[in-house]
């Protein structure tokens, strides 16, 4: 195991460990406000200070933790779950009416970037979570399909695929079980990455008000709210931003250490 | 005075060491053949030479070019003499220009970067160059790219880059190993016409005798990164020292008995097969055109009988093996297996009949599953696939027939050489018991001692297991061994059938005819020589 | 070259039918009425059916498509309600802000990325090569909004160099706009530019490990003309795509970063939009945007052909 492997898992399972204790535990009340107590830099009581309403800000950051990583999570989740088979079936279809249906279904989505999916969907439905994960899944959808479709495109080449065939097996099948377990290592890795884009994805919605509403905290809207301040307390944009910064950099050095330790082959679209 | 002079040279790259003490020369109008197996360092012997080595490798010794010890040069002045006083020439055509630039510019990028010449001089050289390997200019401009060439053509730029500015020497790694025997017989006369013309020292890297015994004035026959023997061609070929080289030249020449073949009940018939692709459409809302790489090919293969296919690259053997086994559908004719129809949607019984071998023993099978499970694959056809201890047994049994040992069958594939890997192929294709086995270039990919062990395994098996196989090759030695009756194949047709030795020894059509005079040939070394 | 040419059209002009088809029935489906919606619930019914009639919501939906189409197809794109004017006029005026902005962004992380991608490439594995990933691998994680908010603080707030937020305005002069777009397209610039800094230096060790890399180095090139001379134009064919896809990440980052420095782009406007649910200016910024990202793919695709002569001679 690399050395990017082990301090990129580290850093993501302490991001994960902040948001599962924050369930049971957090040092104040992440929405208690304190006003005698506001904009307080980081001390003993208040380990990361306060905000403008006193509210402490390693409890809110812990919570954010929870709201980031469950939108990028089912995110991903929606963009495989979807965007898997897809790939899968316009391989296994390569050149025919289904493969270009679906390719074509995919640049048209590329084309929709998730933001602007996210701007729609907020002009129909309002602003919320669920519409974020939602904007964001659907963007995922054509990045998995357009990546399982090239490795299963060159596998279908391969020998061994069509000994399967001569063996008469279909293709969903073979799908199922030539086709996916070689290319599951690169589907892990670029979950990797797109769970890491997820969560930039639901900072930037949450921070122009299309993502996660009050009184769900987010790390987001914190760096909204910290936009007016920033002149005189910068800590409140630093450290939401700083948990953004290290979540991102823990999945994407454990991203490529999976990708060295799996497979040093792999190609992984970094988009 | 030799041009090349190579002296305890030994080469290493972290602990493991590549090359140990090779000496060999070259004199100037000379050409040194090295052979060897695979993994034997003749190519790395050549990098060594060019400096082109990779980046960790360290080299000791001597290595001289006309006096000047090319291990003790700077980068710089090795740059000055690469592509100038030593050219060189590699295995891959199809990969080894660039796509993105012309012919002419990356001709004349050899004569511009050692400023041998003023671009417009430089440009009439590349154009004469071209000329000089067989590409006139009314044919080939220096504006072609090199994806409107051929592999051979391609080839024979490769060249007139290597020779462009008339290099001392000439270093050729493998240069006809990926064209056909018609092309390769060019290339190589086109070398050798090279070295009188030019008086260039050739030292040429191949791993196939018959073109050494053909072409060399004098053999190096390396073998795991030292020199077993070497001495001029009809000197070495007379009497042979080393029983390494003996086995090498007796397995390129490996003979093995068939049993004879039953009485003619017809298997296998193909009946007016035609096959055909569609092409892009040439306009926006004219119909796809089409291009029939199968054209009206009929044919009968017995039961018992042991059938070759030959035929180069693009005459549609390979389109022609995809229809039989029923993975491409037909435009026109059928294909009867027993009597019953073969097509996209056949039965499982019917498939059940028919098995395969492929050429590459790295993509043949699944990484992730173990060989009790890759060679159990086919149970999917049957009815009631044997399980519990029959399941073990007839795992058991068939690694045994292929000359593999039981234990085996929980090993990953990753843990076996190429030689290994095709008899668990062949496992795969025999575990059934299938009527017919089809073999598509299911040797070519091996080192010829590993390719005579594979050839021995199926006289073997035809004698246990009665096999009736379809073996398609490009390779003319090996199916004249290993079939009994043969079909040529030139452009989508068969232009010739008939029993194996009667179209090697009098071939009837022009193009077999031309087929067999390509192909070199090993020089009869009398019986003795088989020792493998 | 000119087959391709002309087949990558109909495709574009495929996908901008299919895309203006999505986004309208999209908008279609949103629940409510829109005409009571802009009006609020105090609305009198006959104001309202005046809208209605007044935004065409009277007709049948695939008329309002094709006039829709039409409009946008001769430069109407309606007007809108809540602010009484074309449509086409504010996108107009907010586009000159949000159009330079992405294409100084692209601009500036190309001329960032190529020549930082190349020195690591070309000294793989040592130190300049660690110290470039070590800053890509942290500016692929960086947010551009945060960064965007650490450049104010830093270049506008304590050392004045710039204006926190606002734009001049063009009228001031190139140089005077172009001054207050600096701190955005920076903040948008930088971590794409460490994406396409990272599949630049990857496209080329792809190259490097070619065959006729080393047909090169064997007539002679040294590596570093190797590398400028046959690797760079063949990297290119997988960074083209890269920046094709930025392009649309620009568009829609330099809607968020307007949000920082106040700039009244397109960004803005479609912010104000939705919370005053006016709709047709949401659905023609959307179609714009989309149109961008399309066009810009096209363009990408036509770039492939002038580098790879093998795509020029298919069809």
């Amino acid at each position: 195991m690399s050395r990017n492997l082990i301090l990129g898992g580290a850093m993501s399972a302490l991001v994960l460990l902040a948001a599962a204790v924050s369930f049971v535990w957090t040092p104040f009340d992440h929405t208690a406000m304190d006003i005698p107590s506001k904009l307080q830099t980081p001390n003993v009581i208040h380990w990361l200070g306060t905000d403008h309403f006193g509210r402490d800000i390693f409890s809110m950051i812990m919570v954010g933790a929870r709201t980031s990583i469950a939108v990028a999570l089912v995110a991903v989740g929606i963009g495989m779950s979807i965007g898997v088979p897809l790939g899968l079936a316009a391989a296994a279809r390569s050149g025919n009416w289904l493969d270009e249906l679906i390719m074509r279904g995919n640049d048209l989505v590329f084309a929709f970037p998730s933001l602007v999916i996210a701007i729609l969907i907020t002009a129909i439905f309002g602003a919320g979570a669920v519409n974020a994960i939602i904007a964001i899944g659907i963007f995922n959808i054509p990045v998995f399909a357009r990546i399982t479709r090239g490795a299963a495109l060159s596998l279908w080449q391969r020998e061994f695929i069509l000994a399967a065939r001569v063996a008469g097996k279909n293709a969903a099948r073979i799908s199922a079980e030539h086709i996916l377990p070689n290319v599951a290592n690169l589907l892990i890795v670029q979950g990797t990455i797109q769970f890491s884009l997820g969560i930039l994805a639901e900072a930037g919605l949450s921070y122009v008000g299309l993502g996660a509403q009050p009184p769900t905290p987010s790390w987001g809207r914190m760096l909204a709210d910290a936009q007016t301040m920033v002149s005189f307390a910068p800590h409140l944009a630093l450290i939401p931003g700083t948990a953004i910064i290290l979540t991102v950099l823990g999945l994407n050095l454990m991203g490529d250490g999976l990708r060295d330790w799996l497979d040093p082959k792999l190609r992984v679209a970094r988009t | 005075m030799s041009l090349l002079n190579i002296q305890n040279l030994t080469l290493s790259i972290g602990d493991s060491a590549i090359l140990k003490d090779v000496s060999l020369s070259v004199a100037p109008g000379e050409i040194v053949a090295v052979t060897g197996e695979s993994g034997s360092g003749k190519s790395m012997t050549a990098l060594a030479v060019m400096q082109l080595l990779p980046e960790l490798a360290q080299a000791n010794g001597t290595l001289s070019l006309d006096g000047i010890n090319l291990l003790e040069q700077s980068e710089e002045q090795l740059c000055a003499l690469r592509g100038a006083s030593i050219g060189m020439v590699f295995q891959e055509p199809m990969t080894a220009l660039n796509p993105v630039k012309t012919i002419g510019d990356q001709v004349m990028e050899t004569i511009l970067i050692h400023k041998a010449m003023p671009p417009a001089r430089a440009r009439q050289h590349a154009q004469e160059m071209l000329e000089r390997v067989g590409l006139p200019a009314d044919r080939f401009p220096l504006s072609r790219f090199p994806h409107e060439l051929s592999g051979g053509q391609r080839q024979r730029v490769v060249i007139a880059m290597a020779i462009a500015l008339r290099p001392k020497l000439l270093i050729a790694d493998e240069p006809t190993t990926a064209l056909d025997v018609t092309t390769q017989a060019q290339i190589l006369a086109l070398l050798k016409d090279l070295v009188q013309d030019f008086g260039m020292g050739l030292l040429m890297i191949t791993h196939d005798l018959a073109v050494v015994a053909d072409l060399a004035d004098r053999i190096v026959v390396m073998r795991h990164g030292e020199v077993v023997e070497s001495g001029t061609t009809q000197g070495l070929l007379a009497n042979m020292q080393h029983p390494y080289t003996r086995m090498l030249f007796a397995a390129s020449n490996h003979q093995v008995a068939l049993p004879p073949a039953p009485a003619p009940k017809p298997l296998l018939q193909v009946k007016g097969a035609v096959r055909d692709y569609r092409l892009p459409r040439q306009s926006l809302f004219g119909a796809p055109g089409h291009y029939r790489a199968v054209q009206d090919v009929s044919f009968t293969l017995n039961r018992g009988e042991r059938l070759g296919l030959v035929g180069e690259s693009g005459c549609g053997k390979s389109t022609l093996t995809r229809a039989i086994l029923g993975l491409e559908p037909l435009q026109g004719g059928e294909i009867l297996l027993d009597g019953g129809p073969i097509g996209i949607n056949q039965s499982a019984e019917q498939r059940r009949k028919m098995q395969v071998v492929f050429q590459d023993p790295f993509g043949s099978f699944n990484p992730r599953h173990r060989v009790d499970r890759l060679i159990t694959e086919p149970f999917h056809l049957l009815d009631k696939p044997p399980t519990g201890s029959a399941r073990r047994d007839l795992i058991a049994e068939t690694l045994t027939a292929v000359g593999l040992s039981p234990d085996d069958a929980a090993k990953f594939i990753h843990q076996f050489s190429g030689g290994q890997r095709q008899r668990i192929a062949i496992a795969r294709a025999l575990i059934t018991r299938p009527e017919l086995i089809l073999f598509d270039e299911a040797v070519s990919a091996l080192d010829v001692s590993v390719r005579a062990q594979i050839l021995d395994l199926l006289a073997e098996l035809c004698k246990s297991y009665a096999l009736t196989y379809l073996f398609i090759s490009h390779d003319l030695n090996v199916v004249r061994t290993i079939t009994d009756r043969v079909l040529v194949m030139k452009a989508g047709e068969i232009v010739e059938q008939g029993a194996t030795e009667a179209v090697f020894t009098s071939p009837k059509h022009a193009y077999t005819q031309s087929l067999l005079a390509a192909a070199p040939v090993l020089p009869d070394l009398g019986k003795g020589a088989d020792v493998a | 070259m000119l087959r391709y040419s002309i087949k990558r059209l109909f495709s574009l002009i495929l996908s901008l039918a299919v895309a203006s088809l999505v986004i309208f029935f999209v908008i279609e489906i949103a629940p409510g009425d829109p005409a009571s919606f802009m009006l609020g619930i105090n609305a009198q019914p006959d104001t309202v059916a005046a809208l209605r009639t007044e935004l065409g919501l009277d007709q049948s939906k695939f008329s309002r498509y094709a006039a829709w189409v039409g409009g946008m197809l001769s430069g109407d794109f309606g007007t809108s309600y809540t602010y009484r004017t074309p449509v086409a006029e504010m996108i107009a005026d907010r586009l000159w802000v949000s159009l330079p902005l992405a294409l100084y962004a692209l601009a500036l992380s190309t001329l960032i990325a190529f020549p930082a991608g190349i020195y690591a490439a070309a000294r793989r594995g040592k130190a300049g090569d660690m110290a470039v990933m070590g800053a890509t691998q942290l500016g692929v994680a960086v947010p551009n909004f945060w960064f965007a908010m650490m450049l104010v603080l830093i270049f506008a707030i304590n050392l004045r160099w710039f204006n926190a937020g606002g734009f001049v305005g063009w009228d001031e002069g190139l140089l005077a706009g172009l001054h207050s777009l600096t701190l955005p397209a920076i903040s948008l610039a930088l971590p794409q530019a460490a994406i396409l800094a990272r599949v630049m230096r990857s496209a080329l060790l792809d190259i490097l490990g070619e065959d006729f890399m080393r047909t090169a180095r064997a007539k002679g090139l040294s590596r570093r003309q190797a590398l400028w001379r046959h690797g760079l134009r063949n990297a290119l064919i997988p960074v083209l795509t890269i920046i094709g896809l930025q392009f649309s990440f620009l568009l829609a980052g330099a809607i968020i970063i307007e949000q920082v420095f106040y700039l009244p782009g397109l960004g803005r406007l479609v912010f104000q939009a939705i919370s005053a649910r006016d709709l047709i200016v949401v659905e023609s910024v959307v179609m714009l945007l989309v149109f961008a990202v399309i066009t810009v793919n096209f363009l990408v695709d036509l770039a492939y052909a002038a580098v790879d002569p093998r795509l020029r001679s298919r069809t």
